[in-house]
């Protein structure tokens, strides 16, 4: 067996230490290793989008990203989205505009939209789309999907004034 | 025991027919938000995958490398001295199976059949076939062994298009399957298993009395349902010898029951839990992996979890048929249709047992044919065994069909659903196969079609077109349980087995609470596993809000019934003098609310458990009339979709948003089919596309908005009015997108996907006047 790296980094506000396989994947790492298994494997080579997190601002295909790598970064995932208390108002309006059925992709579908309006608040249904073609959903034709994303910029705006 | 449940007086004073006044509902109709939702939104929800359990081993599977092979044999001994290694295993360490069929639902297959599909016997069928499956510490080390697995193959010649397989000469998959026709067995082994024949009427005759006759050839390409989340099983075979199956399945019974008869077990020894599920669509209904994970495990003795990759999906994993159909209609000036005939060849993959039935008894089911021929063929091709997806055998019909009508309306001058309409089915109407179509609503979709924004809209600008198109599917009921405990807080526990792909466990819960008198919040739903709830068929057919809702409905009465016998038992009265009225008991001037009298059940008698099982008659048909705006890039020849409108009967929305959900998901699966997705085979048999990349999905970006129009003709044999919504919208958007391409450009696309190189190509040969 190949002898297994040292990696520290913070996940969700969380500084995290754990030994991966330099072959081993970061959603393997998440999922396998650190148990946090919201975070899907759809494909495993970047194409569906349901492992999605934020790495250092950037939303990233965790599977294709090494464990190893992360030294030193800052990720969240999708259980770092929700408060203590209070779901994030993009989880709001997933739940209440029906964004969602099988369920397997909106966690990845969930953190791409907070990576896309951290940076753009205010997006067109055409950023909306471009942004998440990343992520493939199967069950509802992403009518819901965009509506629930413009719901959540509408709300986050309104929060901020 | 189940009772089949018929439309009853019990029932029929909840619901008011078509004509009636539109009853009066608390909760359905409503939008809450779904029961399981904040699990699904943070990232807590358990899927198959997400499970882990102590001592866990991990499973992988070798699979073919060939399309259509014998084997010679197989050396496993290198792999098991492999450090980590805990089993492996061949199709050897199967129950030799008898041919035996069973029902799955939606489908039957013979079980030797799904044995060898499991895990390949003397020959591999398919490139991705299971060969070999191995245990190990983990599923890294598992992958490395299957390396060191040696096969010896004999390779043999492949055959993987419908039309070549048909032929004298065609390599032969099963060299004991022989065609059996009107009820005979032919003598020669062949690749066709079944031919389907219906007949009505004096086809040959009516067609000469047509003023109008147009035959045209389509065929469809092989494409997958695409679900997210990959197959995943996790199996613990114990040492008393019960059977502990965690998985990914459309029904959790019939996962246990095909696990049972594969591994020659009772089912008693089984236990299925259903995990949440991350799509199906029809493709996890058959078994792939559970009785696999279950061999291992009792080899190694540890819980052995198995998941695939997106490639073992699409290689490995049921895919829907391609097909090649020659479809002719004829029709008098006025439109009026007098003759249709179909010759239908779907390819089954690897074994017997295609989508060919379904696709026989749904070509001509949206029209009145006077007369008419069917003529099916389930054809044996060097492709993974075919399975269920939405609305199996039913869109490739459609695309044929409606692209003949849309050519006849063209020929006629008649607007083309105007000419539907002049030939829509209605209750009364007779299908080409025999039955007679119950209160339906087709015609109201064409007739919503007919005044939609949409259609009445001026659609302008260069290449660019609409088009429409129609479909239909049965719809299914089958068997269903539900137990509903009442809460001493005024809730209620809702147990039911229908595994929730898209939000079913809010549909069915909501039936309990407007049966109540409850708030959809009031009424707490759990998919339970198969030893804690009654036999519960698949989620498939378009049939759990149906179906299961029934049960539950029938669970409600139940509890309703024993609350007013309580009632009587506080007022000393008899049960049959207390009423019932929207959540409130009475008696004279003496009234409880559901809340108040859940507070004292343990002070007059004890708990209550509301049960009901069903096995019910009357899903009645689904019918989707689809509309669709299409730009060609004449540079590239391809199609944007610019506009969407989805029409269909509901019966009655339980909860609007997931039946609008339903139709778009399953309008963006046909656009998907129609424009892009295929499996692309190259001359040796072997897929080249098997991953996301390159088998095309719509995304985001490829859409637009997709409208819905919910038409609701309550279906008389369910108390809501229910009819299922699931299937039905897949039907539709091949042939209405290849309208609107005619409509746009003037060329009509006959071949599924309309991919921009046979949009392109089609361009060419019109500019050449071919």
């Amino acid at each position: 067996m190949v002898k297994k790296s040292h990696v520290s980094t913070t996940i969700n506000g969380e500084a995290v230490e754990f030994l991966c396989e330099p072959r081993q994947s970061l959603l393997e790492v998440l999922r396998d290793t650190l148990r946090l298994t919201g975070a899907k494997e759809g494909c495993n080579n970047g194409n569906c989008g349901a492992c999605t997190v934020i790495l250092d601002g950037v939303p990233v295909n965790s599977c294709l990203v090494l464990g190893v790598e992360v030294e030193g970064s800052k990720i969240t995932t999708i259980e770092g989205i929700a408060t203590e208390s209070h779901l994030h108002p993009i989880q709001q309006c997933f739940l209440e505009g029906a964004a969602l059925q099988c369920g397997v992709c909106t966690p990845g579908f969930i953190v791409a939209t907070k990576a896309l309006l951290d940076h753009n608040p205010n997006p067109t249904e055409h950023d909306i789309r471009f942004e998440l073609a990343g992520n493939l959903c199967r069950c509802t034709g992403y009518d819901k999907i965009i509506r629930a994303v413009q719901d959540a910029a509408a709300v986050l705006q309104e929060n901020r004034s | 025991m189940a009772t089949k449940i018929k439309p009853d007086e019990k029932t029929a004073g909840d619901h008011q027919n078509a004509n009636g006044a539109a009853p009066k509902y608390k909760v359905i109709g409503t939008r809450p938000v779904r029961h399981d939702g904040v699990d699904k939104v943070t990232g807590r929800a358990l899927y198959g995958a997400d499970v882990h359990l102590t001592g866990l081993a991990h499973g992988r599977i070798l699979r073919s490398p060939h399309p259509h092979a014998r084997i010679k044999s197989i050396d496993r001994s290198a792999a098991e001295a492999l450090p980590g290694v805990l089993a492996v295993i061949t199709g050897k360490d199967f129950p030799n199976l008898k041919d035996k069929i069973a029902d799955l639902g939606e489908g039957s297959v013979n079980l030797a059949d799904l044995s060898a599909n499991c895990l390949a016997h003397d020959k591999v069928l398919y490139k991705g076939h299971a060969v070999a499956a191995v245990a190990a510490v983990n599923a890294h080390v598992a992958e490395e062994a299957l390396k060191l697995i040696k096969v010896d193959y004999e390779p043999l010649p492949q055959v993987n298009w419908v039309l070549d397989a048909m032929r004298e000469d065609a390599p032969l998959l099963h060299d004991n399957v022989f065609t059996s026709e009107m009820g005979k067995l032919a003598k020669k082994p062949s690749n066709v298993p079944v031919h389907l024949h219906f007949e009505t009427g004096d086809v040959d005759k009516a067609f000469a009395t047509a003023d109008v006759v147009i035959e045209r050839e389509f065929k469809t390409a092989t494409v997958h349902q695409g679900y997210i989340e990959p197959h995943v099983s996790i199996a613990h075979w114990n040492r008393d010898g019960h059977i502990t199956i965690w998985t990914s399945t459309q029904g959790s019974f019939t996962a246990r029951q095909q696990s049972a008869e594969l591994l020659q077990v009772p089912v008693s020894s089984i236990t299925v839990i259903p995990c949440e599920i991350g799509g199906g669509f029809g493709g996890k209904i058959t078994v792939y992996l559970e009785p696999v994970a279950a061999i291992l495990s009792r080899k190694c003795g540890k819980p052995v979890k198995m998941v695939m990759n997106r490639t073992e999906c699409f290689e490995g994993t049921g895919p829907t048929p391609g097909s090649f159909i020659r479809l002719k209609l004829g029709a008098k000036k006025d439109g009026k249709l007098v003759a249709g005939e179909a010759w239908l060849a779907y390819d089954a993959g690897a074994f017997p047992g295609g989508m060919i039935g379904p696709g026989c008894m749904c070509v001509f089911s949206c029209y009145e044919f006077p007369n008419a021929r069917v003529d099916g063929y389930d054809v044996l091709v060097n492709k993974p065994k075919s399975a269920a997806y939405r609305a199996p055998g039913s869109t490739q019909a459609a695309f044929a069909c409606e692209s003949v009508m849309d050519e006849l309306a063209e020929r006629l001058g008649i607007d083309p659903i105007e000419l539907r309409q002049k030939n829509a089915v209605h209750e009364g109407s007779r299908r080409v196969d025999g039955p007679t179509y119950p209160r339906i609503g087709f015609v109201e979709t064409l007739e919503a079609a007919k005044n939609s924004d949409h259609w009445k809209s001026k659609l302008t600008g260069p290449n660019r077109g609409r088009g429409m198109a129609s479909g239909f599917w049965f719809n299914i009921g089958l068997k269903s349980c539900a137990a509903a405990n009442v809460n001493a807080d005024g809730t209620v526990t809702l147990i039911e087995g229908s595994t929730d792909i898209g939000g079913t466990r809010t549909s069915i819960a909501m039936q309990l609470a407007e049966t109540l008198g409850l708030g959809a919040e009031d009424v707490h739903p759990q998919v339970a596993d198969t030893d804690s709830v009654g036999y519960t068929d698949v989620t498939g057919g378009s049939r759990v809000t149906f179906a299961t809702g029934l049960a539950a409905y029938h669970a409600g009465l139940d509890i309703r019934e024993q609350m007013q016998a309580r009632a009587a038992i506080l007022w000393d009265c008899k049960p049959e003098a207390v009423t019932w009225d929207d959540s409130v008991f009475r008696n004279g001037d003496r009234k409880i609310t559901f809340k108040e009298l859940a507070g004292k059940l343990n002070q007059t008698g004890g708990p209550i458990v509301g049960r009901a099982a069903v096995d019910p008659e009357g899903p009645t048909n689904g019918f989707a009339t689809h509309i669709v705006d299409v730009e060609i890039d004449p540079e590239t020849g391809k199609a944007t979709i610019l506009r969407y409108t989805a029409i269909q009967d509901a019966g009655k929305a339980i909860h609007p948003s997931y039946v609008e959900g339903q139709m778009q998901g399953g309008s963006v699966q046909g656009i998907g089919w129609a424009l892009n997705e295929e499996y692309f085979y190259d001359d040796q048999g072997k897929m080249r596309n098997a991953s996301y990349l390159d088998y095309r999905m719509p995304t985001a970006l490829d859409l637009p908005m997709i409208e819905t129009i919910i038409v609701e003709v309550p279906n008389p044999a369910h108390p809501y009015g229910v009819r299922g919504v699931g299937e039905a919208p897949i039907v539709p958007p091949p042939a209405a997108i290849a309208a609107a391409i005619h409509n746009a450009i003037g060329v009509r696309l006959r071949e599924l996907p309309m991919a921009p190189h046979r949009v392109w190509a089609a361009l060419r040969d019109k500019a050449a006047g071919k």
